[in-house]
């Protein structure tokens, strides 16, 4: 029983990156019909925001110390980081152990620009041209940004780690009345969940409760009736790129103390976000975040050993498996709209 | 008016038989010239350096290509010498090899076999590399062994820790430097028995190929030789990047050991995850749960961060060690660079070195005649103490170390301690040992 209370645990806490970077994969093929295959190496991107931002704050200027020797035997050059030479060894230690839930506030105008950016220079030229074209463009270009990465910071991953406070594991199975030491989990696993919670709330609150939101919602079912209306919905759609670019930034920012970034970090997460995509309905917002979830909980599920001694190498394939079995079954996905993917 | 007897199969008749006459000096000398592939023969000689320059072991390629242009300085007679002067034979004079100038060229073997194998050709057949030397994993070493053998040239293997490369898949044309996964059990498990007593249950989290089916095996022997029991063995795949849901079911099996057989992301990552999951702070069967990782490297370490802090693991070489050679090699690395050198650096250097000093003592190029030189060939001052080339399998024997994780490190640098110097006897294991069996060496090919 501990063991599928941890892999349920497990699997929603993959399931909330899955989630994430589907809910904005989403967005773009929703509004603009673009299957963006650059939409992990956004995720990559954020997670280095996190990166940039602790070497920012650890930027430190040098000076010599006479007593110590570094290891060719000269005298030992001794870093310290500004933030602690001007305002003091506790808040500067303090602001640079909070690095990563500080790259949320910093990553998001970055974001939010690079989103932008890349809509109006590159993508925006492929919206008449075939999916085929734009899966090219997009693929290339999340080539060229994780080129551009590594050749900043190295091809080895970065360690990250999260703040002090939530480093260390939480004895989740004491609360259930298990035995102590029997269900445990990391903490910022579990920040990251409720993280993921938020985001996902918020994003669904922005579309349902706003008049911009509204209009996006309204652009999506019928974008040329909006136009006509005389909404520029072309402008909405940027900014929904943008927020689709922030919400995969924020995912990548606080996965960054989960395992330590680099640079191809953003592929490993996309060909399975856009499994969840299609098993959750092409252009179906609820049935991204429902089949990122269903998808990490089965992931983990397929990786117990028991299940594994019964199906050896089940865990690689479950996933994939259960997308032929739907779009087989049920081609529009879990929410789709009827008729989309269906002839 | 003469008739003419110029007929058009007359004329292609003529020209055939001409053009073979023309042709006929040329084929033979072609071939009684160069007695072996790509004999030099100007004022200069090509070795071929075949690292990952792209790919996740893009660093360790990188600090591979500095080791290299050092070696290949150091043999021209430029910078001091480094390793050249602690080197047991004094063949080397710094003046290139057999008094030709060393020049290089460079390939990416992108950490795949295929990638690998295709730059190796091209400097080969077209670049006229003498020699091949790099690489930083054991897929890539097998394959590229394997194409040195056919083309005639002979291959320095750089980090390889697979027992198959000289084991199952050896060539007569490669030789290995670095140590091997049996080594690593052979020299770990004493320690650990130490640190860890003799009743313990470890759990084994696999990378999926060559390189970790093989240290699992060795570690498996020699943990279980001490009366360890292994409780379970799982592969996980090379490409996994969140092991979490591997890590969990060790929570719960009732090991209190946790051996990881990654290596590079994979290593970072499970280490990272293992560690995350309080695995460290846990206590099953009564005693402290245990985290080792056999192979050990310092790029590594330095992406896992605070995690390897405390944990055990094997290397072939450190900057730390405080013999001439060693030092020598730090102070020339460390001063044109202004780091350290990683054990792949120190592994690659010594190839070159090697390579070179075969050539000059066997007085020629021919890769049989080198490998001839190498095999059996005893030396010291390169940093492992004495070390024997086996001419049985073309491995090296030598002292291993054992390190550890440093807790409290003075830099950036001082990432690792070496805790125990396992002598070379202790490591050494039969040419028909089972783990290594079902190869043959086959005969050196000279090409050409």
């Amino acid at each position: 029983m501990d063991a599928i209370i941890l892999q349920i645990l497990n699997g929603l806490d993959k399931g909330s990156a899955y989630a994430l970077i589907a809910l904005g994969l989403t967005l773009i093929f929703g509004t603009l019909g673009v299957v963006n295959f650059a939409h992990g190496a956004l995720f990559m991107i954020g997670a280095f925001c996190a990166v940039t931002l602790s070497k920012i704050l650890t930027l430190s200027f040098e000076t010599v110390d006479e007593t110590r020797t570094d290891f060719l035997g000269n005298p030992l050059k001794v870093k310290t980081p500004y933030v602690e030479a001007w305002f003091g060894p506790e808040t500067g230690g303090m602001l640079i152990d909070w690095a990563v839930p500080l790259a949320i506030l910093f990553s998001i105008p970055i974001m939010i620009g690079i989103g932008f950016i890349m809509e109006r220079g590159l993508i925006k030229h492929f919206y008449k041209r075939p999916h085929a074209d734009q899966i090219l463009v997009t693929f290339g270009l999340a080539i060229v940004l994780q080129e551009v990465i590594k050749y900043f910071y190295g091809a080895n991953p970065i360690p990250t780690p999260a703040p002090d406070a939530l480093t260390g594991s939480f004895d989740f199975g004491v609360l259930l009345g298990f035995d102590p030491n029997a269900v445990i989990y990391p903490y910022w696993r579990l920040v990251y969940f409720v993280f993921a919670a938020i985001v996902i709330g918020a994003v669904f609150a922005f579309l349902q409760f706003t008049t911009f939101g509204m209009v996006v919602r309204a652009g999506m079912a019928d974008r040329e009736t909006v136009g006509l209306l005389g909404i520029n919905i072309d402008r909405r759609f940027t900014i929904m790129f943008g927020i689709a670019a922030a919400v995969a930034g924020l995912a990548g920012v606080m996965y960054a103390p989960i395992n330590s970034p680099n640079y191809h970090m953003g592929m490993d997460f996309l060909v399975l976000s856009f499994v969840v995509v299609v098993v959750g309905g092409m252009g179906s917002l609820p049935g991204a975040v429902l089949a990122g979830f269903l998808l990490g909980v089965l992931e983990s599920f397929a990786s117990m050993n028991e299940i594994k001694s019964i199906i050896p190498g089940i865990d690689q394939i479950i996933i994939y498996l259960v997308a032929i079995i739907i779009l087989l079954t049920r081609p529009r996905g879990l929410m789709g709209r009827k008729g989309v993917m269906e002839d | 008016m003469s008739k003419s007897n110029l007929t058009r199969r007359g004329l292609l008749k003529t020209s055939v038989v001409a053009g073979a006459g023309v042709a006929l000096p040329t084929i033979f000398t072609a071939s009684s010239a160069a007695a072996f592939t790509n004999e030099p023969t100007g004022g200069s000689v090509t070795l071929g350096f075949n690292v990952p320059q792209t790919g996740p072991y893009a660093d360790e390629g990188a600090d591979e290509l500095r080791a290299y242009e050092l070696a290949v300085e150091h043999l021209n007679g430029g910078g001091d010498g480094g390793m050249m002067n602690t080197f047991s034979s004094n063949a080397l004079q710094g003046n290139g090899i057999l008094g030709k100038k060393v020049e290089f060229v460079t390939g990416d073997t992108q950490t795949k076999s295929d990638a690998a194998r295709a730059s190796a050709k091209s400097m080969i057949e077209k670049d006229g590399a003498i020699m091949i030397t790099g690489g930083s994993s054991s897929g890539v070493a097998v394959a590229v062994q394997g194409l040195c053998q056919e083309a005639g040239v002979i291959f320095m293997a750089g980090l390889t820790h697979s027992n198959d490369t000289t084991g199952k898949d050896k060539k007569a044309n490669g030789f290995r430097h670095f140590f091997n996964a049996y080594m690593s059990g052979a020299a770990l498990a004493p320690v650990l028995e130490k640190l860890y007593g003799s009743d313990r249950k470890a759990y084994h989290l696999t990378a999926d190929y060559t390189w970790g089916w093989t240290q699992e095996e060795s570690i498996v022997a020699s943990t279980e030789a001490l009366g360890w029991e292994t409780v379970n063995t799982v592969k996980t795949p090379l490409a996994a990047t969140d092991f979490s849901s591997y890590i969990a079911p060790v929570l719960n099996s009732g090991a209190d050991v946790l051996v990881l057989n990654h290596y590079g992301g994979n290593m970072v990552n499970s280490l990272t995850n293992a560690v995350q999951f309080g695995l460290r702070e846990k206590q099953v069967n009564g005693k402290n749960f245990e985290i080792v990782v056999p192979l050990y490297s310092r790029l590594m370490a330095k992406g896992a961060g605070e995690n390897v802090k405390g944990i055990h693991g094997s290397t072939n070489w450190h900057w730390s060690l405080q013999d001439d050679a060693s030092k020598a090699f730090v102070k020339s690395f460390g001063e044109k660079y202004g780091f350290p050198p990683s054990q792949a650096a120190h592994t690659v250097y010594c190839q070159t070195l090697l390579y070179a000093d075969a050539c000059e003592r066997a007085g020629t190029f021919n890769p049989c005649g080198v490998a001839e030189a190498l095999e059996g060939f005893e030396f010291d001052g390169l940093g492992n103490g004495k070390t024997l080339y086996r001419a049985d399998d073309h491995q090296c024997f030598k002292d291993v170390l054992v390190v550890r994780g440093k807790e409290n490190p003075t830099s950036e640098f001082d990432l690792l301690e070496v805790v125990e110097v396992t002598p070379a006897a202790q490591v050494t294991y039969e040419p028909d040992h089972p783990m290594f069996a079902g190869g043959n060496l086959g005969s050196c090919n000279a090409g050409a």
